[in-house]
């Protein structure tokens, strides 16, 4: 079935199978691979983008769910060649390591920060709490998250 | 400018030795631009999808595929009988089948292979391959397995020089006598101490693209941990040469040990071979449980003797290591369970036991922390035992018999290089513990969190310690050597100009940063740049394994650096390119009677931290928060200190999964939670902040002194939160990960 959507304000079209998520279609067939598949189950947060503004789980949504709506993924942050400052944070801070959830952690911290200008520490752990990292042990990423404060 | 130089792995990124340095990936990995092996994609691609046994152990009777070759999309349907060249492979031991023959070993072996347009298409064929099984009584107990029917028909592990034990599916036994092993003390303790399966759990689930290149060879590109022993494994069983097998390294998304054996590799290959496509392979989160090895689980009996004033006297430690199906790496984890069991303490007198067990629960082997994970939670347990026993101060206790430079270890070996125990415990103990916070509080910050299942009510706070230790590098012989090649040359600029090329996989870890970082340092020039690691154009670099890359990259490129730089000055500024190997010191293998080094040293050299951690319980629901972690750890030197602080960080946040909420399940060997949902690994609500103090003791045979830093975190960290543990609740906890039954006492 062909699905049409707005991506990092471009409007894409993609031919895709009934049952595909919006993270395969993205993935595989608008070559955006940012948004990454590590549980496909909506538990680890790697896929995380804006959906018509709303954080969700990609891989939970289906591309034909999302025909006609606005996505933004972490492809789309970075605006003429300059990176987010959520981005510039998270490189500084060494919250990245193998970098798999780094693109899930950016989109719900960019969330995050656009809803609550200056979080508490329990509010960031709270709104990062659906985003697994398995090689930082998190501390990093609240560097991050801190330090993106002051940037936004 | 080459191709190559833009694909990930490659940076102008500026630091030396010692400096704070930005990693060279950072920017393609925020901005969703770094190739992982799940993002690759090649005109004409097909899907590959593995068949799995859905039994721990049965007899296979027949494998029908007609059905499935006629299924929409599909491409090729594979079984053993497709496997041109060697039927099985191993990392040490050629034990597994690349497609199981007439026999499955456990849940999750891989018995078929389908190729299809559309990944869709693929799982639909495999739904259509009939294999009859006839179930046999899976081997699932490892104190029952030495007296079972043999899983394996011969001994895979056999006749390779270790002790000879006529039990039926031991896969490995050590004996380790020291001294006397009836010496007697004033004061002894004792315990039983459990620790169950913990998976890697790697973000990144296991990976990769096959590529025919025309001429009857491939070139995988795949995340993995060691290229070239991929190679060496997969060639064999491709009944091709070796160089027409290419392993590339594409992006890791994390390994901790869970990528040293091959997971898609053969089977992309094949796939591609058979189609003349490439094929790509993505493991889902489910597979990733039963596609790759886990941390073993043990039962470890331990017995401490001592003298009045603290001095330990005899330790006697028997350790049960549940191997699984095949032999993965599981004879040097039992080596290392054996090894560091006894803790980072001068014990003059012990009579150590391993054994490691065949058996059709999941196969393990490599995760960090590598055999010394097990001992630690067990030897720590029994420090605090004796301490309360002697009534003595279990950080006093410790400092008593901290292990230093000159002491001998119970497997014979002289400690001759750096050794701070003494130094990272004194360091640990004098971090300052936060007070206690007052209530009332957020439940978020209180056991069982967002739960809102206490006010404070039933919560106590209890202080834990522990320290540990594991050695850096291969051992028992083992010659881990990593090359290394340079191509120096003098630029328009007239400025040196280097590229460096090392099969070192980058798996998250840091190690590119630390291979730039020494390449700027010797040649004095910022203008170097790394090259994507591959099995073609450089020797093996050997695995992202044993806390080694940095010792052992920093051996080769230095020793490359060096030598480009002499040969380029005497010839005058032509251009040079050269390729060199190092090689750590020399280690030997213990004999297989005595369990005694059977040269100077077993181990290359060891690395040791000490932790303190702040716990609170509610000792009415069984619930747990930890509160705060401080540590020391011996570092020798930190080559970049953010990547060393941030591996200290996820280290310890491993150990503490392992200690509250890490265990793949099994039922009758059927592994029973293999997703995110039902295996929990620790969120933003779990992780206290890491206070973490580096001791830079110099190695003095290690390039610049550095050693490793990414195991002894992990070693460490559970031992050390279930020390807080008991002190909060008063349990004895003897098994890990801790319930909420145990806590409560139920």
């Amino acid at each position: 079935m062909k699905v049409a959507f707005s991506v990092n304000g471009e409007q894409r079209e993609a031919d895709v199978w009934e049952g595909e998520s919006l993270l395969f279609a993205l993935r595989e067939r608008l070559g955006l691979p940012g948004s990454k598949n590590a549980c496909e189950q909506g538990e680890c947060g790697s896929c995380s983008v804006l959906l018509d503004g709303r954080l969700v789980c990609a891989c939970l949504v289906l591309a034909a769910q999302a025909d006609g709506h606005e996505i933004v993924t972490v492809e789309g942050l970075a605006q003429d060649g300059q990176l987010h400052p959520v981005q510039e944070a998270f490189a500084e801070t060494g919250a990245v390591q193998c970098g798999f959830c780094t693109p899930g952690l950016i989109v719900a911290t960019a969330d995050l920060l656009q809803r609550n200008s200056t979080p508490s520490e329990d509010e960031i752990r709270e709104a990062l709490s659906g985003n697994l990292c398995r090689c930082t042990g998190y501390a990093k990423i609240f560097d991050a998250v801190r330090s993106a404060v002051g940037r936004t | 400018m080459t191709e190559a130089r833009l694909l990930p792995g490659t940076s102008l990124e500026l630091g030396r030795i010692g400096e704070v340095v930005k990693r060279t990936d950072a920017t393609p990995k925020v901005t969703g631009q770094f190739a992982y092996a799940s993002d690759l994609f090649a005109a004409g691609m097909l899907w590959g999808h593995t068949v799995r046994s859905p039994h721990a152990h049965a007899r296979i009777v027949e494998i029908d595929i007609s059905e499935a070759l006629t299924m929409p999309g599909v491409h090729a349907v594979l079984t053993h009988e497709d496997v041109p060249g060697a039927k099985t492979y191993g990392l040490e031991f050629p034990d597994q089948p690349v497609l199981a023959i007439d026999r499955v070993r456990y849940f999750g072996e891989p018995v078929a292979l389908v190729a299809a347009e559309h990944p869709e298409q693929a799982r639909r064929a495999a739904e259509r391959i009939r294999v009859e099984y006839e179930p046999l009584e899976p081997v699932t107990d490892m104190e029952r397995a030495v007296e079972q029917p043999p899983i394996h028909d011969e001994s895979p592990t056999a006749g390779h020089g270790f002790r000879d034990d006529p039990r039926p599916n031991v896969l490995r036994t050590i004996v380790v006598r020291h001294g006397d092993p009836d010496a007697e003390g004033d004061v002894g303790v004792e315990g039983v101490y459990e620790l169950g399966i913990q998976d890697q759990a790697f973000l990144g689930p296991e990976s990769g693209l096959a590529v025919p290149d025309g001429e009857g060879g491939v070139d995988i590109y795949v995340a993995t941990q060691w290229l070239h022993v991929d190679r060496d494994q997969v060639a064999p069983c491709l009944g091709l040469e070796q160089e027409q097998v290419r392993i590339h390294l594409a992006g890791v998304g994390g390994a901790f040990g869970g990528r040293e054996d091959l997971s898609m590799q053969l089977h992309g290959a094949l796939l591609a071979l058979h189609t003349d496509r490439p094929v790509k392979i993505v493991y889902s989160r489910e597979e990733s449980f039963v596609g790759h090895v886990h941390r073993h689980p043990a039962k470890i009996w331990m017995e401490h003797r001592a003298t009045r004033d603290g001095r330990l006297v005899n330790v006697r430690a028997r350790i049960l290591l549940d191997g699984g199906a095949y032999a993965s790496s599981s004879a040097a984890v039992c080596s290392n369970a054996a090894s560091f069991v006894c803790g980072p303490y001068r014990v003059e007198n012990a009579l150590i036991e391993a054994t490691c067990v065949y058996s059709n629960n999941p196969p393990c082997g490599a995760m960090r922390g590598f055999g010394a994970v097990q001992g630690c939670f067990a030897h720590e347990a029994q420090m605090d035992k004796l301490a309360a026993a002697l009534e003595i101060d279990p950080v006093e206790l410790r400092l008593l018999n901290a292990l230093q430079t000159g002491d001998t270890l119970p497997t014979g070996q002289r400690l001759t290089g750096s050794m701070p125990v003494a130094e990272v415990i004194r360091r640990a103990a004098a971090l300052p513990v936060p007070e206690p916070e007052e209530l009332p509080r957020d439940p978020i910050r209180l056991p069982g969190g967002a739960g809102n299942t206490t006010h404070g009510q039933g919560v106590t706070r209890g202080i834990g310690f522990a320290v540990g230790f594991k050695n850096v590098c291969y051992s028992e012989g083992f010659d881990d050597a990593c090359a290394a090649r340079v191509r120096l040359w003098i630029g328009p600029d007239e400025q040196l100009a280097a590229e460096v090329r090392c099969a070192a996989a980058e798996v998250g870890q840091g190690v590119t940063n630390v291979i730039l970082q020494v390449a700027r340092t010797e040649l004095e020039t910022e203008n170097v740049v790394l090259l994507p690691g591959s099995t073609d154009g450089v020797d093996s670099a050997g695995s992202a394994s044993a806390s080694r890359l940095t010792w052992m990259t920093a051996g080769a490129v230095r020793l490359a650096c060096q030598d480009a730089l002499a040969e380029l000055r005497a010839s005058g500024g032509r251009e040079v390119d050269l390729e060199r190997t190092y090689h750590h010191s020399r280690t030997f293998p213990l004999d297989p009677e005595t369990g005694q080094v059977t040269g100077d040293r077993v181990h290359v050299a060891y690395m040791t931290a000490a932790m303190r951690v702040v716990a609170e319980v509610d000792v009415e629901l069984g619930l747990s928060r930890v509160v705060w972690i401080g540590t020391a750890q011996d570092v020798g030197k930190a080559i970049n200190p953010q990547a060393v602080h941030g591996q200290i960080e996820g280290g310890t946040a491993q150990g503490l999964g392992l200690a509250l909420m890490e265990e793949v399940q099994t039922r009758d060997g059927l592994i029973t939670n293999a997703s995110f949902t039902d295996y929990l690994i620790p969120t933003t609500l779990d992780m206290p902040p890491v206070e973490a103090e580096l001791v830079e003791d110099p190695q003095p045979d290690a390039p610049y002194g550095a050693k490793g830093v990414g195991e002894p975190p992990t070693v460490v960290s559970t031992a050390a939160v279930v020390s807080a543990l008991r002190a909060a609740s008063g349990r004895e906890l003897a098994r890990v990960p801790v319930r909420p039954d145990d806590l409560a006492g139920l």
